[in-house]
């Protein structure tokens, strides 16, 4: 077992672990705004997560994914906050 | 020494990945939450995608990192202040240490009250 498959089996665990971590603050997080938050941090994660799957199974298919996870990611959080400017409002 | 330099980039990305997992955890109010978050997770995401911009060593996958990479550094600071001010303007508290509030004092410039000492 080399460098490079080690650095990547534990670069996947702490993702993972980061992930799980995220999870608790997206169930406990008091305001929706800690959720929206935690989601575009989530969806963040799934990218590098897409980055580290890349190499660690030789294939490359998957980077599309994540460019239009990022776009998702930033367009839902700019939705969210739209909407809760408007509820404001009323 | 590629393999050497792109598992050190990505071990390095993972890292402050965690960090910004655990400031989302720790950390006290919203606004210090996103502080930690979309500073950290930025920079480990950056280093992720570099460390698989080095192994691959192609011109296709390159080109798709450095979108993903370009796109999340102009995008996660207009994301992090548009929640900031949607969180502030719907009241969501602050900390009660908190002793600077130039929002408040730009909005209200007469009312002094917790304004930062000149």
């Amino acid at each position: 077992m080399n460098f490079m498959e080690w650095a990547v089996q534990a670069s996947v665990i702490v993702i993972g672990l980061s992930i799980l971590i995220i999870f608790l603050r997206l169930i406990v997080g008091p305001s929706i705004e800690d959720r929206i938050v935690a989601l575009d941090l989530l969806s963040a994660n799934a990218i590098a997560f897409i980055a580290v799957y890349s190499i660690q199974k030789n294939t490359t298919t998957f980077l599309d994914a994540g460019i239009i996870l990022a776009l998702l990611a930033f367009l839902s959080t700019v939705a969210f906050a739209f909407y809760l400017g408007r509820r404001e409002k009323q | 020494m590629k393999e050497i330099l792109s598992g050190s980039l990505l071990l390095m990305g993972s890292v402050f990945i965690l960090l910004s997992a655990v400031g989302i955890l720790r950390m006290p109010d919203l606004y210090t939450r996103m502080s930690a978050t979309t500073k950290a997770s930025t920079l480990g995401i950056g280093l992720v995608l570099l460390g698989t911009i080095l192994f691959w060593q192609d011109f296709g996958i390159a080109s798709r990192a450095i979108a993903i990479i370009v796109f999340l550094f102009l995008t996660a600071p207009v994301a992090a202040h548009v929640i900031g001010r949607a969180a502030y303007l719907g009241k969501v508290p602050l900390w009660e240490k908190t002793n600077i509030d130039e929002f408040k004092k730009r909005e209200h410039p007469s009312d002094s009250s917790s304004s930062m000492p000149e």
